[in-house]
């Protein structure tokens, strides 16, 4: 295994200050590291035979908008959602922005872009058209969907300890333990229902981490946003239960829009789970999502995701595109905001999720493992941006390569002015299996008070001949080998996840190496 | 008559184009010290390689059969569950993969190969501190990343406590001496020879005789560009030690050429 490691030293951008604006500069490469790896491994030829397990369609009937996107379809989701003038306004607002504006193209990926004019904005299971009253009243195939995908909706809940609010296409179908986390004053709804029944919430702290004119992507998912968590923690509460959310994209030619926010008050705190799956399809389906986290003052907010939609074929055709804006903003002094990720799904992923660390004593961490197999492409990363006295900010992304994928990490750190005695550890490493495959690394550091601290590791390693000779020669199979090479390379990102989650990130891990190695 | 432990017959082995073996030729009964010495280059760790299936070496000719079976039919995990030990000259590290875990799955990997049971956590802890205390290692070793942080002679004291642990029946050393200071080398010395037995056999390659001082041999033999040139008893070893490698080379002279 070779391993190189470079440390660098603190320079700074030439970027915008804008800390809302998009997500990451659109020039200026700061440190590129390609790795297209030349030795031959006649070890690791990829076969890629495994399929994807969750690829199953429901059949269900559908109400769904016509294809395209204008005013009209707008109105007409909001209309559906019997909206109040406001947030019809507030989506007007942002679709005729997102008119004015151009799909970004400054990251390190190769795709079509989605042609707009064909994709389903709204579709929702017709069984729900009236919402259901109770879990009882869901449309069993739609159960039967979540069963399939192991979500422990019904009383399986009580047992798995696990609050969920599953999102199918675009509506939510049914909370679990809501009447349980009402009983401490925890809301957690779709976020539909919050519009109504919390409107004053909503109208708070929406679209005030991610505003509407954020980025291309936020921008339409503000206007076109179908549906999504809401999750409030009042103060003082520790959430006595994670929570869960699944999405899924069933019907054909839909994009989900989902939007999240998490609102945590003073000493609150909340762990949430994010899963994610959809049915295999020629065509790319676009997801482009929004999250939002707010967390006051000793606040506490964990957001963990495994991300597994449908990555496309061995030949890379279809598969999801995930282009997803999630930020947090640790408003209050001493919260703490930690998104953990584990990406091994889609087709492309265009994901930072980041960190604004305006309190003083805040802390944004960011661990994230992301495995692209076949023609996959990521390029994620973090921003962390530090506003107040003594933040501190740690990312650890794991990058995993194989066959044709690529795996770009881009990551921002800023150090305002303000951020006396700030400090970030960033360590970011990549794994290549064969020789087809790319790592690539973007770090953005830029620092503005000399009282800040900012140290960046980076590595990228192969999985050897070598390792897999020890490992072999102890005894263990090639393929468990691997697995244990690459489960011992996440692990300091596995670690952060809830127990369950992790042992799903594990197996899912597996799944997608599986045959990797012929 | 005994069947060997290991019967090596006109071994070529080559890699990338280049043949390193050139006909080896040699056998190990059950219970026997083979000591494999030669300069660098004479194709002493390409032979352990090749013996324990590193699929960066092709066989072009030749055979090793390893207690009756046709040791170059099999992977090389199944080498491994068959009963071959190899003992790194450089043991490999392996980030995040705690010791104890990598050995639990190797322990369980052979026994599930030779129709045993899994070992469950207590019983292989309790396998693993016996073991441990045979080889006089610090069982908290186990407890950090396979190789990782380990000093040289740490992880050579790790081989060897790995081959008490997964109780092979033929054990190669390959230049495990090399870089120990005269105490640890003692120790692992004490190690292998602890694992002696009548089923068992070693084929302890190095560079120096000094390790054979503590690890006495049953035979020596001398690899020379891929061939064995020489063989003899331990006294071998000291006429090596004397006169050096040079003296056997095909001229016979003492001039280097």
């Amino acid at each position: 295994m070779s391993t190189q490691k470079n440390n660098l030293d603190v320079r700074k951008t030439t970027i915008d200050d804008q800390i809302t604006s998009m997500p990451m500069p659109s020039s200026g490469t700061l440190l590129s590291s390609s790795n297209p790896v030349e030795e031959d491994t006649a070890l690791l030829k990829e076969t890629f035979k495994e399929k994807y397990k969750w690829g199953f369609v429901t059949d269900i009937e559908a109400d769904s908008a016509p294809p395209g996107l204008d005013e009209s379809t707008i109105a007409f989701i909001s209309a559906k959602k019997k909206e109040p003038q406001w947030l019809l306004e507030w989506r007007l607002k942002a679709y005729r922005h997102w008119l004015t504006m151009e799909e970004p193209d400054w990251a390190h990926l190769k795709y079509n872009k989605p042609n707009y004019d064909e994709i389903i904005f709204y579709s929702a299971p017709k069984s729900l058209e009236d919402g259901p009253k109770s879990l009882d009243e869901v449309d069993p195939a739609l159960l039967e969907t979540y069963e399939k995908l192991g979500i422990p909706l019904h009383e399986r809940a009580a047992l798995a300890g696990v609050a969920v609010d599953a999102v199918f296409d675009s509506v939510s179908v049914g909370t679990t333990f809501k009447d349980k986390l009402e009983e401490v004053g925890i809301i957690f709804c779709p976020i539909s229902e919050a519009v109504h029944e919390h409107p004053e919430l909503v109208k708070k702290y929406l679209g005030t981490i991610v505003p509407y004119s954020d980025n291309y992507y936020a921008t339409l998912n503000s206007a076109v946003f179908t549906d999504g968590s809401f999750v409030y923690i009042p103060k003082g509460v520790k959430c006595p239960m994670d929570l869960s959310t699944y999405f899924r994209i069933n019907a054909k030619s839909t994009g989900q829009f989902e939007r999240t926010l998490i609102i945590a008050e003073e000493g609150a705190s909340v762990s949430y789970l994010e899963g994610c799956t959809a049915p295999m399809r020629d065509e790319n389906q676009l997801h482009a999502a929004v999250v939002e986290l707010i967390a006051l003052d000793d606040a506490d907010i964990k957001y963990s995701t495994v991300q597994n939609w449908y990555p496309g074929d061995e030949n890379g055709v279809g598969g999801i595109y995930n282009f997803v804006t999630k930020r947090g903003k640790c408003q209050g002094d001493r919260s703490r905001i930690t998104w953990t990720q584990v990406e091994t799904g889609s087709a492309v992923t265009w994901k930072y999720p980041s960190c604004i660390l305006l309190g003083d004593d805040s802390v944004g961490e960011f661990y994230s493992v992301a495995l692209t197999n076949n023609y996959q492409q990521a390029d994620t990363g973090t921003k962390m941006i530090h506003i107040g006295k003594n933040t501190r900010s740690t990312i650890i992304s794991k990058g995993i390569s194989a066959g044709f994928g690529q795996n770009i990490y881009r990551g921002l750190v800023k150090i305002m002015k303000s951020a006396e005695h700030a400090r970030n550890y960033t360590q970011c490493d990549s794994m290549l299996m064969g020789d087809r495959c790319g790592a690539h690394t973007f770090p953005y550091i830029e620092i503005k008070n000399k009282t800040a601290k900012a140290e960046h590791e980076a590595s990228t390693s192969k999985i050897g001949e070598d390792q897999l000779f020890y490992c072999n020669s102890r005894g263990i199979s090639t393929e468990d080998s691997i697995n244990m090479i690459v489960n011992g390379f996440c692990k300091e990102v596995f670690r952060e996840l809830p127990m369950e989650f992790a042992v799903e990130a594990r197996r899912l891990l597996e799944v997608s190496l599986e045959s990797s190695v012929g | 008559m005994t069947t060997p432990l290991l019967e090596i017959k006109n071994l070529h082995a080559s890699v990338e184009g280049t043949e390193i073996l050139k006909g080896v030729n040699l056998t190990v009964l059950p219970g026997e010290v083979h000591s494999i010495m030669g300069p660098n280059g004479s194709g002493k760790s390409t032979l352990s390689s090749v013996i324990a299936g590193h699929e960066a070496y092709d066989v072009t000719e030749g055979s090793i059969m390893f207690n009756g079976i046709d040791l170059l039919e099999l992977e090389a995990d199944q080498r491994a569950c068959a009963g071959v030990f190899l003992a790194f000259q450089y043991p490999i590290e392996i980030p995040g993969v705690s010791t104890k875990f990598f050995l639990k799955a190797a322990v369980n990997a052979i026994r599930k190969y030779r129709g045993q049971d899994e070992l469950d956590a207590m019983d292989f802890l309790d396998l693993v501190e016996e073991k441990a205390k045979s080889v006089n290692l610090n069982i908290e070793l186990l407890d950090r990343n396979v190789n990782q942080g380990f000093s040289g002679g740490e992880k050579k004291r790790a081989e060897v406590f790995q081959m008490a642990l997964l109780d092979p029946l033929l054990g190669v050393l390959d230049e495990t001496d090399s870089g120990l200071d005269i105490d640890a080398l003692k120790i692992v010395a004490e190690g292998v020879n602890k694992l002696r037995s009548p089923e068992r056999g070693f084929v302890v390659i190095t560079h120096y005789q000094r390790l054979l001082d503590y690890i006495i041999p049953d035979f020596v033999h001398v690899l020379m560009d891929g061939q064995i040139v020489k063989s003899g008893d331990k006294s071998l070893a000291l006429v090596l030690e004397e006169k050096g490698y040079a003296a056997f080379k095909p001229c016979g002279c003492s001039c280097g050429c």
